[in-house]
Formats: C-alpha cells, structure tokens, sequence
C-alpha cells in the first residue's frame, strides 16, 4: 500500500525513543507484521534505506517478522493458525472462525541500538 | 561498543489510531451514528450513498455525508442533490482517508452542528472513502460500521482478492443487483466467498437504481442506531 508513509512513521518514532539514549546508533529495527496488514515486506525494505539517511537510523537493518492468522476455533475451543488468508476456516475441524486473535498488528516490536559507550 | 535491545511495542499507525479514538468518542457524544463505505473505483458507492441519504431523509432522519476523493467535487455535487449536508475531502493523491482528514472536515461544519456539539445535529453520518480496495483498510476512522461494497460486475472472487478489506468489514453491499443476470453473476458463489473471508457478516444486495434491497439495508442502519 503506502509504505514510505509507513517507514516515514516508523523513523520517526524511533527517532522520538531514543532522546533516552543521547548519542545512540540504530543497528536493527524489529517489525511485528500481521498477514492482514497488507503491507509487503519488500517494500518497506526497499523505502529504508532512502528514508532513514541522515537519521539516527541511517545503516540501520530493518527485520520484518510476519504473522500468520490465528483465529480462536469456538468449535475445537483452541487458538489455531491459518495457512493464508483465503478461507476463515479451522484447519483442525473445518468450521468457520470469526474471532480474530491475531493477525492485523502493524508495529515496531524493538530497537537494537549502540549506546555509544566504550567498554575497556 | 555496547549494544542494547530496547522494547518499543508502539503501532506504526499509532497516530492516526489515537485521533480515530477521539473521533470515536466525539461521535457517542453526538449521538450519531457513523459509517465508512469502501469499494474499488466503479462499484457504485457514490450511487448507493445516493439513494441511502434520500430514503433515510425520506423517512425524517439528519443525515449528512464526507466524500474522499484524490481530485475534483464531483460527488460532493451528487450527493448534494438530495438535499443532505456533504462535505468533500480531496487527498491529492493519497490513497485513502485516515482520521486527521476527518477531524478536519468535521470542525467548524456549522451546517449539522447542534448546540455547540460537532454532529449533534445528526443521525447518521456516512464516510465515502477513496476508491482502493487496500489501504482504506488499515485506516480507522472512528466510525462504528464499516461496509464493504461489491458491484455484480466486479466478479465474485473479490472478497477471495482483497482479504484484508472485507475481514476489516462489519458489513457487505452488493450493488447494481438489476444488472446481475446480464452479467452472469453468480450470486451463490459470491455470498459463500464473502462468508469465507468474513464468515456470519450481514450482506445486503441492493440496487440504487430500482430501489431492491434498500429496505433491509434501511432497517439495519435503523436498529444499529437504536442501539448506540
């Protein structure tokens, strides 16, 4: 969809975390991505590096972690994971899910940073 | 150098779903029930929300629409024939409408404003969002019934296409019914692909062109308002 606008986003406020950590470098930026996000990994790489120079980020590697649907069978009364996103379906009995548990989230999950301090 | 993992567990759209909430919150306090319609270019959003704002007004409801467009005030101008409040909202090429567009078209809109209250003077506010079957569904908009709408000339597969969007929905319009059979639309399939995607969600099959379906769709919107 609008990637740059989403990687502007996640500059930004990973820029805004690291006033806590005067002089930090970025080295990793970790994504939680649902399957339901409709957001594609490659495109979100392929904005970084643009996006992130001349920012803390700058070098930075952006790791995308996708996850697949689970729904919450009511029928087997279980969390299950979902192959795609084409049928809504229990893979275990076959019914129909509606209760959605995970699969939509679009967040930064962490930072690997360099605080700049020297150890001996 | 020392390296250090620092958890963030913050939302990408963060933003955009703190001011939704707000407009949530404004929307209870109008008493006013919203909806945000989203379709490909061409399903007939524009055509439905038509007839919808002219039966509802019809039967005595305040109704009033915002339209998402990247250019020109065109649909503003159509729905405006039937008597009802509209706003346009041009993105300039953004592909879809998100809260700080809505916020800023709602403040100051004096014209269904009542007592002070943004929207007071409303019973139902509907959202014509841009034309894009992908990324209106990562928008929340505060609004508490999304639809989904599919034209019989669209093919049946669509939900099956555009998953996220119809998952996202809470309910589903199939338009230009009149023209199904030209089309050979079959309407079995579509409604099963729908439930597969979105399973137990209400459907409507409407036409805005003779009126079919309205009346149902008309009666949802109704008992949903009763219960805000």
């Amino acid at each position: 969809m609008h990637e740059l606008s989403l990687v502007t986003s996640i500059v930004e406020t990973v820029t805004d975390s690291l006033a806590a950590y005067p002089g930090a470098r970025v080295i990793e930026v970790r994504l939680r991505v649902g399957a339901l996000a409709s957001v594609i990994p490659e495109s979100l790489e392929f904005c970084w590096g643009i996006v992130s120079e001349a920012t803390p980020l700058e070098g930075s590697k952006l790791v995308v972690n996708m996850l697949p649907v689970v729904m919450h069978c009511a029928a087997c009364d279980a969390d299950v994971t979902l192959d795609g996103v084409q049928s809504f379906r229990c893979p275990k009995c076959g019914e129909l899910c509606a209760d959605m548990r995970q699969g939509r989230e679009l967040e930064i999950d962490s930072i690997e940073i360099d605080d700049g301090e020297v150890t001996a | 150098m020392t390296t250090r993992i620092v958890e963030l567990r913050r939302g990408i759209l963060k933003k955009n779903d703190e001011l939704a909430a707000e407009l949530r919150a404004s929307y209870a306090a109008a008493g006013v029930l919203v909806l945000n319609l989203v379709s490909s270019p061409g399903t007939g959003k524009t055509a439905f929300l038509e007839r919808t704002l002219r039966d509802l007004r019809a039967r005595g409801s305040r109704v009033a629409a915002l339209v998402g467009d990247l250019e020109t005030d065109n649909d503003a101008r159509r729905l405006a024939a039937s008597g009802a409040p509209v706003r346009q909202i041009n993105t300039h090429g953004i592909c879809h409408l998100d809260a700080e567009m809505i916020g800023k078209h709602i403040d100051g809109w004096e014209g269904v404003a009542l007592g002070g209250v943004p929207l007071g003077g409303l019973d139902y506010l509907f959202i014509e969002n841009v034309g894009n079957l992908v990324c209106p569904s990562s928008y929340d908009l505060g609004e508490r019934i999304r639809v989904a709408l599919l034209s019989v000339t669209e093919g049946e597969d669509k939900p099956l296409k555009y998953p996220t969007l119809f998952n996202s929905a809470d309910a589903a319009v199939i338009t230009k019914i009149d023209i199904a059979e030209p089309c050979s639309f079959d309407r079995e399939l579509a409604l099963k692909n729908i439930n597969e995607i979105r399973p137990g969600i209400r459907i409507f099959e409407t036409s805005a062109k003779t009126g079919a379906g309205m009346e149902e769709w008309l009666g949802y919107l109704a008992e949903a308002r009763g219960v805000l």
